[in-house]
């Protein structure tokens, strides 16, 4: 296949762009999503120190987990932790930080920051002093509302069905979830893939993430962990 | 959870009750999946999911998963005719914007104005709150399906929740092993009992006052 926007490559060749400390923005929703060889490759190259920005920690074995589970990441940006016990167990000793965000609010945070705009007005836990603190308040049209700040990450890895050779995204049943969100909002983005086509072969009706988002696409070989179910 | 599937089953076939033709219906972990078994076959509802499905099937048989189809749970769920995808801001945005008619959850403890505690146990148990939030602050209807008591045999129905609220004055109405509560602006009004359960045994049970409405439909299946 072509390579004419210069987006097709190769894990080795994207994980030269990851370093200690990366602020990693992933997406996922308990695993369903998440990109298997990107992870493993985090793994692999002994990456430390991540704060990691997404939608939950998945499972000990699964997703994002196995990152987490590996402490190599120091800071977690998340809506929900509780599938994944090491992460609280981290947390409670003090060897992660986590902050949470409900999770649309989390979600809004991340496409404010993959549209462009410093942040969102809120009335989501408004009343909640564990949402409230040490965030602004604003009223409007007579109504208190919480500004929550956007969320941008130096490099967002994202999972989809399909690429074609400008990044153009289709993704695959629940397994979208965060992920056209999550495409926005890195200043990389990395996009694995189950398959890749030529252009004009992707509906341009059914194109979830326009390639404009995507800086690099990459091949996958699926999920290689044991789900919770099976 | 400690209770007998027959309970469950009952509590589930309760809630079901509450769920009318054309509404959408998020449905909580536990309990509240067991909810679908007991719908009517020709009636349409729409589960929606947070993670991006609306018109949510049952499980699929053994060996028909999809791994790219779970709901919010992790678990391979099925796509009815009808049935949609989107993202996760589309997903709450449905919840913001009040499309969800009705969000059946659990639950720690609610207080006898409608506060719901059931996200966090400080110092125990902080797995975050989720989309708890947004359900349970904007669905248009919110019903908790909870053991009467906890572990300890504690009330789990208060006057003040101990725990941290996921939200305040959200909850609607109560379904436990024991009784059905309404809630409404002066506070609970029991509407329904549970056989073999009587209200000496309920008034025992609960941590707060309750009113008793005037004919209480006795649960007999």
């Amino acid at each position: 296949m072509e390579n004419r926007f210069g987006k097709i490559t190769t894990i080795e060749k994207v994980m030269e762009l990851f370093h200690d400390g990366l602020v990693l923005m992933f997406g996922g929703f308990g695993g369903v999503g998440s990109p298997p060889a990107l992870i493993d490759g985090i793994l692999e190259k002994g990456i430390q120190g991540l704060t990691l920005i997404g939608n939950d920690t998945g499972f000990p074995h699964i997703g994002i987990g196995k990152i987490v589970s590996n402490e190599r990441a120091s800071k977690v940006i998340a809506s929900h932790i509780g599938s994944n016990p090491i992460a609280g167990k981290l947390m409670h000793e003090g060897k992660l930080e986590v902050e949470f965000s409900p999770q649309g609010i989390l979600v809004e945070r991340i496409r404010a920051g993959g549209v462009g705009l410093p942040g969102i007005l809120s009335d989501i836990g408004i009343g909640n002093e564990i949402v409230t603190r040490n965030k602004p308040q604003m009223t409007l049209n007579g109504k208190n509302y919480l500004i929550e700040t956007a969320l941008t990450a130096e490099i967002s890895i994202v999972y989809a069905k399909k690429a074609d050779e400008f990044g153009n995204l289709v993704y695959d049943k629940s397994a979208r979830n965060t992920n056209p969100l999550v495409a926005m909002a890195g200043d990389i983005t990395i996009a694995e893939v189950e398959e890749m086509v030529p252009l004009g072969h992707l509906n341009p009706e059914e194109i979830i993430t326009p390639g404009v988002f995507v800086d690099y696409i990459i091949p996958t070989k699926g999920v290689n962990w044991k789900w919770a179910w099976e | 959870m400690g209770l007998g599937i027959e309970i469950r089953n009952k509590m589930a076939r309760r809630a079901a009750e509450e769920i009318q033709h054309g509404m959408v219906v998020n449905l909580g972990i536990g309990i509240p999946s067991l909810v679908p078994n007991h719908l009517p076959k020709d009636l349409l509802v729409m589960f929606h999911a947070e993670n991006g499905i609306t018109g949510m099937g049952p499980s699929p048989k053994k060996g028909e998963e999809d791994e790219n189809l779970c709901n919010a749970g992790g678990f391979p769920v099925t796509l009815n005719i009808g049935g949609s995808y989107c993202d996760s801001s589309i997903a709450f945005g449905m919840i913001r914007r009040g499309k969800v008619d009705m969000t059946i959850l659990g639950s720690l403890q609610v207080s006898e104005r409608g506060d719901l505690a059931n996200w966090i146990v400080p110092g125990k148990k902080v797995p975050g709150m989720g989309g708890a939030m947004e359900l349970a602050q904007k669905a248009k209807k919110v019903v908790v399906l909870m053991n009467h008591c906890d572990k300890q045999g504690n009330p789990k129905i208060v006057k003040e929740c101990t725990l941290p609220l996921t939200s305040a004055a959200c909850v609607d109405l109560i379904i436990t092993d024991l009784a059905v509560f309404q809630v409404n602006e002066t506070g609970l009004v029991l509407t329904e009992l549970f056989a073999p359960y009587d209200l000496a045994a309920i008034k025992e049970k609960t941590g707060c006052p309750f009113t008793v409405n005037g004919q209480v439909r006795n649960i007999a299946y």
